[in-house]
């Protein structure tokens, strides 16, 4: 058959192959990612009643009660609150953490391996130690009482619990980041130190000017990675403080778990969904687009 | 050398809240509940004993429950490598109309997190009569947004690998799949490493799917049935959930301790560096 020998050309039948290879993952993708996104969209307009299995067109009263929920202020604020104190803490202990590494010590990989331990220790196991540590008669305040200090009850207080909730999500992922500033830090060119230091350089200003826009590549990276997990922040806050006390760690995606799954309120969770995206969608294009501002070399 | 000293002992103080944790978690599941919050609080437990972990394996199916938090994130992770690393290797080295705008198409999950769309996953999986199963915390995994990631980073170490594997293999008689599976797939290992640890570990740790879609203590994986070991009032029983803790924790440490440079040395150089 001529015919089809000229159909059947090498290059339609790399395509038909390059089809067949990613069709798992584009199936996938536009049945459990861009499916619900729609229908998430489209849920916030209706009232689902699981229980009696009714499925209503409302209209526009989710966003109306949006705008006239009292708690939405109070969750976006602890959603901010949690997502800067999170991002600053971690990115700052992490590059606080790379650089000590970096200063070939011997027992180098020691510290390495204790520092990144916690990211691969369960989540909820992670998060029932330190509810237990933070007990206002646990190991924390043992540990502050020893050195003459009276700790707070941690997770009974505004403040200690939103400081509880970032700290323990750092201890446990910091790692992450502190091992790709460590990569991101040794490759950095010896020479340009050399040059800096000849030049009178103090530590701190080739730190400033040599080091970070060397690795503003890694720094942005880290940033939005952190940025969005911290947004989506949910089992330590469930395990640790259920949103409490009052309102004050109820973050976006735990008032949403509240709403859709607690009181069974799923066209309102569908609603406060489509709020976290574009929070998430927002602060992603946000980031990307200051980085010609900040980053130095583009990878 | 004063300065080493100084370096040496910041090191250490930094390391309390990354080791005490477990530390602290090991020691007082062994100790008797009224030892737990003695002060001073002792380092190591007095009289150990294994009373709490007996109690784990009464209050709840938790054999069973640990054999699916495994099983499913074995089978999430073998999928996740199997779906991302096909599709990294059609993005990266083979030529196809439309493949850019897929790829962009595809990268866009990354900003839509499940939390974003996890009620009409629910709803979904609830039509189909799948809630209550482990079928979502399987598929969503493998095929929804977590694999994106995956895919990237297969996808940036085959750009890497040199454009004369494909000709040498096609002399060779090499078709496509062929090729794929038997010289890409091998030259990728750190790759595939880096994924299968990272898969693995997002398995383990899932919270929200489970606490949404199972209802049945035997079908609840391992962080959802940590937090169900409560006294009569609600009150966590804390000795028990720190034993269960431990069993969760300690085989993944170990196994980490043994192999950090794997977990350590595959996250950074795979693709993630910027």
């Amino acid at each position: 058959m001529p015919d089809r020998t000229t159909w059947w050309t090498a290059s339609r039948r790399d395509h038909l192959v390059g089809y067949a290879f990613v069709a798992p993952q584009l199936l996938g993708s536009l049945l459990f990612v861009f499916l619900p996104l729609g229908l998430v969209l489209y849920y916030s307009l209706h009232e689902w009643n699981v229980l009696a299995d009714t499925f209503e067109f409302v209209g526009g009263e989710n966003y109306r009660q949006l705008l006239a929920d009292p708690n939405v202020p109070k969750v976006l604020g602890a959603t901010a609150l949690f997502s800067v104190g999170l991002v600053v803490f971690n990115l700052s202990l992490a590059m606080l953490l790379a650089v000590l590494l970096n200063q070939r010590l011997r027992g180098t990989v020691v510290f390495r391996t204790l520092f990144f331990s916690p990211v691969v220790v369960s989540l909820v196991a992670w998060t029932i130690v330190w509810g237990f540590l933070l007990q206002s008669n646990g190991g924390v305040n043992a540990l502050l009482q020893t050195v003459g200090v009276e700790g707070p009850n941690w997770l009974r207080t505004g403040t200690g619990a939103m400081v509880s909730v970032i700290g323990v999500q750092v201890f446990k992922n910091v790692g992450l980041n502190m091992v790709l500033f460590l990569a991101a830090l040794q490759g950095v060119p010896k020479e340009l130190y050399e040059a800096a230091r000849m030049d009178g350089a103090g530590a701190w200003t080739r730190f400033a000017r040599i080091t970070l826009p060397m690795i503003s590549p890694t720094v942005l990276l880290t940033s939005i990675i952190t940025v969005a997990g911290s947004l989506q922040v949910f089992a330590q806050i469930a395990v640790l403080t259920q949103g409490g006390p009052g309102t004050s760690t109820t973050v976006l995606v735990y008032y949403l778990y509240q709403q859709a799954f607690q009181f069974h309120h799923f066209g309102y969770g569908a609603t406060l969904s489509v709020l976290l995206f574009v929070i998430v969608l927002a602060l992603t294009v946000l980031q990307w687009r200051m980085r010609r501002r900040w980053v130095f070399l583009e990878a | 050398m004063r300065r080493k000293t100084l370096l040496y002992g910041v090191l250490c103080v930094l390391c309390v809240p990354f080791v005490f944790p477990t530390w602290w978690m090991v020691t007082s599941s062994l100790k008797p509940v009224s030892d737990i919050f003695a002060f001073p609080p002792s380092l190591l437990p007095g009289r150990p004993q294994l009373e709490a972990y007996r109690q784990v394996f009464e209050l709840q199916p938790f054999a069973q429950q640990y054999w699916n938090s495994l099983y499913i994130a074995a089978v999430v992770t073998v999928g996740t490598l199997a779906v991302s690393s096909l599709a990294g290797w059609a993005f990266a080295r083979i030529r196809f109309r439309g493949s850019n705008a897929l790829f962009l198409v595809i990268l866009v999950g990354l900003l839509i997190p499940s939390e974003v769309t996890i009620v009409p996953l629910f709803r979904l999986f609830h039509s189909a009569g799948l809630t209550d199963t482990h079928w979502p915390l399987i598929l969503i995994p493998i095929l929804g947004a977590p694999s994106v990631l995956a895919t990237f980073i297969m996808r940036q170490f085959f750009l890497a690998l040199p454009k004369e594997l494909d000709e040498a293999a096609a002399v060779d008689g090499l078709g496509r799949l062929a090729t794929f599976w038997r010289i890409g797939l091998p030259l990728a290992r750190p790759a595939v490493g880096a994924v299968a640890i990272f898969t693995f570990l997002h398995s383990w740790n899932l919270y929200l799917e489970p606490i949404v879609f199972l209802s049945t203590p035997e079908r609840f994986t391992l962080p959802q049935a940590l937090t169900q070991f409560v006294d009569a009032y609600g009150g966590p029983m804390w000795n028990v959930q720190l034993a269960a803790a431990s069993l969760t924790a300690l085989p993944v440490l170990v196994v980490f301790v043994v192999a950090q440079k794997q977990f350590v040395e595959g996250l950074a150089h795979t693709g993630l560096k910027g």
